[in-house]
């Protein structure tokens, strides 16, 4: 269901969110400001600006091109591309789809969430990396596969997935 | 020398196997050592299996070589390009050859031939040479329309309506304003059709909507393609660009007065229901992909309340060879209901994974053992699944079904836009079940509450039971849940939702009643249902499966018996294909 509930007990703490520079918008504004079906166009170019979607860049928009924020908060929530949390500098997505399912996929995802210590969907608490599943990256001849960022890692196995993680940290912080 | 060219096949999943890195070491030599063949892009053949893929056109021979990395480059160009010997062991050879035996090409006619990003090729081919007929001999909207309505085309989206019939609702309305849309939002996991079709041969689309918006009298185009398809993206950019450049695209199209016609593209954000139509529409306005009901359908009011004509990327490609070469033309593939060719995605436990295009009619197991090469490392075929999360699986004793709308339908399963997974002994169709409600329960948009509700109850009953907690009764339980969430849902997620759950029951009850009754998963999958143990007479202590484990499970000096830790074991099965002395039991 692409409804998630809000519960009230949950920690606001854990919400870090830097205060991100504003002033980034105003082109993507002013390409969109009067255009009709213009929302989801403005929320993937904010995602592409800060990684995520800031509440105040949404609260910005919608003081300047009349959106409402309801609207907007909607629209963001229903569709899975849209993050409202900062990610990691990596994003990890393993590929869940069919293809990817009956060649042990599942194994994959469980070994890099016990390397890493997060669950499917969180960060890293240093901010490096982010676990995701996606449905189809459409690679179904390399399953299982998982693509870092832009590139793809096929035939798989728990420990080659966690190798390959460790590595480009290591590579890093050389 | 010169008559040489190389092309890499650049597509999604030879990129995936490396393909940039073959590409530049090609271009690194060839500009180091001075060379002067030439070097070309195109995109996926369709064996992905052998990505990543480089043609040698050598005096108008084709070479083609498989699994070329950068070393492999280096070679071919040592042997074949300089000194004209063709390296016969990367050669795709004989037995692999038989992938394009029975074969017809019509809407991948250009892929992997051309370079996708270059229009003249697309022209070289014919392209385009079918919207210039139209105009140039003054074709009528009418006998367009009655072209396609003889071809006996069908929806090759999944639903299999009649392109013609969708095309003449749409220009029997009287506006001026009316759209045509390409649905590129493949979301079927397990599918990559319409991806590899977007990437390799984008003016074929585009054609074929110029076609579709002057038969209906639209003059604004949109394609709606999935974010997740960055390269599809791209390349229908750089395509749209060089055909308004033409004069393909824009106002006046090919001198014609009046003719207008643009087409933009949008971009989705990762919904599954919005390859539903009204769905679609209402993501393009820039909602929630909500889906509305129908009628009206969208041929009255669709995007933005005008007449809309929605096709999906396949139907397009096939559009302009069917007005190239007659209605009859293609009429003479298929089946009595079906006609034409249909393209699948082969994928799961098979050989030669990749993308085949058939006549309708070819039955499942000539494309499995035929074309497929059957079930790697000797184990048995046990079902495929067709048509996705909306589809069902056909088990290994129906194999002979055709496939053709009606033959595929009567088996529970749907054609669906073409994904075919192929499953072998060792998947667990109760686990498949699961993993298929998993995801439509998750991409139900909550709008219809037996498919927001009802499918969550489904998933937690498959839970329970591929979690060895099954009772008595579920299975009829899941049946009543599924009849209602298909009867009371309105779009076509909804309603073919509990496919996968509905077809297993069919015909793998079985497998369900030895999870329910004994807690056994026969094909050892279910990870609640199965345990890894090490034999200490077979285990010699030689610390691979020690080393292998990914969570550190497995403890054990050198030379000396292992054990594994069953708290901390993920099941991921990684020891047990690692042991070389068979040491490990999986129980």
């Amino acid at each position: 269901m692409r409804i998630e509930r809000i519960y009230k007990t949950e920690k606001k703490e854990n919400t870090y969110e830097p205060s991100v520079d504003l002033t980034l918008l105003d082109e993507l504004i002013n390409k969109y400001k009067n255009y009709k079906g213009n929302l989801i166009p403005i929320l993937q170019g904010v995602q592409n600006i800060y990684g995520y979607i800031p509440k105040e860049a949404c609260i910005k928009i919608s003081n300047e091109t009349g959106l409402k924020l309801s609207d907007m908060y909607g629209v963001a929530t229903f569709y899975a591309q849209f993050k409202l949390k900062p990610v990691g500098k990596h994003i990890i997505k393993v590929c869940h789809g069919t293809a990817c399912h009956v060649q042990n996929a599942n194994s994959i995802t469980a070994a890099i969430q016990e390397a890493l210590n997060i669950k499917d969907g969180e960060t890293t608490s240093d901010r490096f990396f982010t676990l995701e599943s996606v449905a189809c990256l459409g690679c179904c001849s390399l399953a299982p596969v998982m693509m870092i960022d832009d590139e793809a890692y096929g035939k798989l196995t728990g420990n080659k997935a966690v190798n390959i993680i460790k590595n480009i940290k290591l590579n890093e912080n050389k | 020398m010169s008559s040489i060219k190389i092309i890499v096949g650049l597509g999604s999943c030879g990129i995936a196997a490396g393909a940039n890195k073959t590409y530049n070491e090609f271009e690194n030599i060839k500009k180091n050592e001075n060379l002067n063949f030439i070097l070309g892009k195109t995109s996926c053949i369709g064996m992905c299996f052998r990505e990543p893929i480089v043609e040698v056109i050598d005096k108008n021979v084709s070479f083609l070589y498989g699994n070329v990395d950068a070393n492999k480059a280096v070679e071919i160009v040592e042997n074949h390009i300089k000194k004209g010997e063709p390296v016969k062991s990367l050669l795709i050879n004989e037995t692999d050859q038989s992938f394009f035996e029975g074969q017809v090409k019509i809407a991948l006619r250009n892929c992997g031939l051309i370079d996708p990003e270059n229009i003249d090729e697309y022209e070289a081919k014919n392209g385009y040479e079918a919207i210039k007929h139209i105009i140039k001999n003054n074709i009528s909207q009418e006998e367009i329309i009655q072209t396609i309505i003889d071809s006996g085309l069908r929806g090759r989206g999944g639903g299999g309506f009649p392109t013609g019939l969708k095309w003449k609702f749409v220009a029997d309305k009287k506006t001026n304003n009316k759209y045509v849309i390409c649905n590129a939002d493949e979301g079927d996991p397990g599918a990559f059709m319409d991806r590899s079709l977007l990437e390799g041969d984008p003016h074929s689309i585009i054609e074929g909507m110029i076609i579709a918006a002057y038969a209906v009298g639209a003059t604004e185009g949109v394609i709606y393609c999935r974010a997740e398809y960055p390269l599809a993206i791209k390349r229908l950019n750089i395509a749209i660009n060089q055909a308004r450049q033409k004069g393909y695209l824009g106002n006046n199209i090919l001198s014609k007065n009046n003719f207008n016609f643009n087409i933009h593209i949008k971009e989705g954000a990762g919904a599954f229901v919005c390859g539903e139509e009204t769905a679609l529409i209402a993501s393009i306005e820039g909602k929630r992909g909500m889906p509305r009901k129908r009628p009206p359908f969208p041929a009255e009011s669709g995007l933005w309340n005008y007449p809309t004509n929605i096709n999906n990327v396949e139907t397009y490609a096939n559009i302009p060879w069917i007005i190239k070469n007659g209605a009859n033309e293609y009429k003479k593939y298929g089946t009595e209901k079906s006609k034409g060719t249909k393209v699948f995605a082969l994928a799961g436990k098979i050989n030669r994974s990749g993308l085949v295009e058939v006549p309708m009619g070819f039955t499942i197991h000539d494309i499995i053992f035929k074309l497929g090469g059957g079930i790697p490392n000797g184990k048995k075929f046990k079902a495929v699944q067709l048509g996705g999360p909306s589809g069902g699986c056909i088990p290994e004793y129906l194999d002979n079904t055709i496939v053709d709308y009606e033959s595929v339908t009567a088996t529970g399963a749907i054609m669906g836009s073409g994904g075919m997974v192929v499953m072998d002994e060792t998947t667990c169709m109760v686990d498949v079940a699961r993993f298929f409600l998993n995801f439509t329960q998750k991409e139900s948009c909550g709008k219809c509450t037996f498919c927001r509700i009802g499918t969550k109850r489904m998933l937690e009953i498959l839970e329970k039971i591929t979690e060895g907690k099954g009772k008595e009764g579920d299975i009829e339980k899941l049946e009543e849940l599924a009849y209602l969430i298909k009867e009371n849902s309105l779009c076509g997620l909804g309603q073919t939702a509990p496919n996968p759950v509905l077809t297993t029951i069919k015909y793998f009850r079985n497998e369900y009643e030895s999870h329910i009754k004994e807690k056994k998963c026969i094909a050892k999958v279910c990870k609640n249902l199965i345990t890894y143990t090490i034999n200490p007479e077979k285990c010699t202590g030689c610390m691979v499966c020690a080393i292998k484990c990914p969570v550190k499970a497995i403890t054990g000096q050198k030379k000396q018996i292992h054990f594994i830790n069953q708290e901390l074991c993920i099941k991921c099965g990684d020891c047990y294909s690692s042991c070389k002395f068979n040491a490990i039991t999986l129980s």
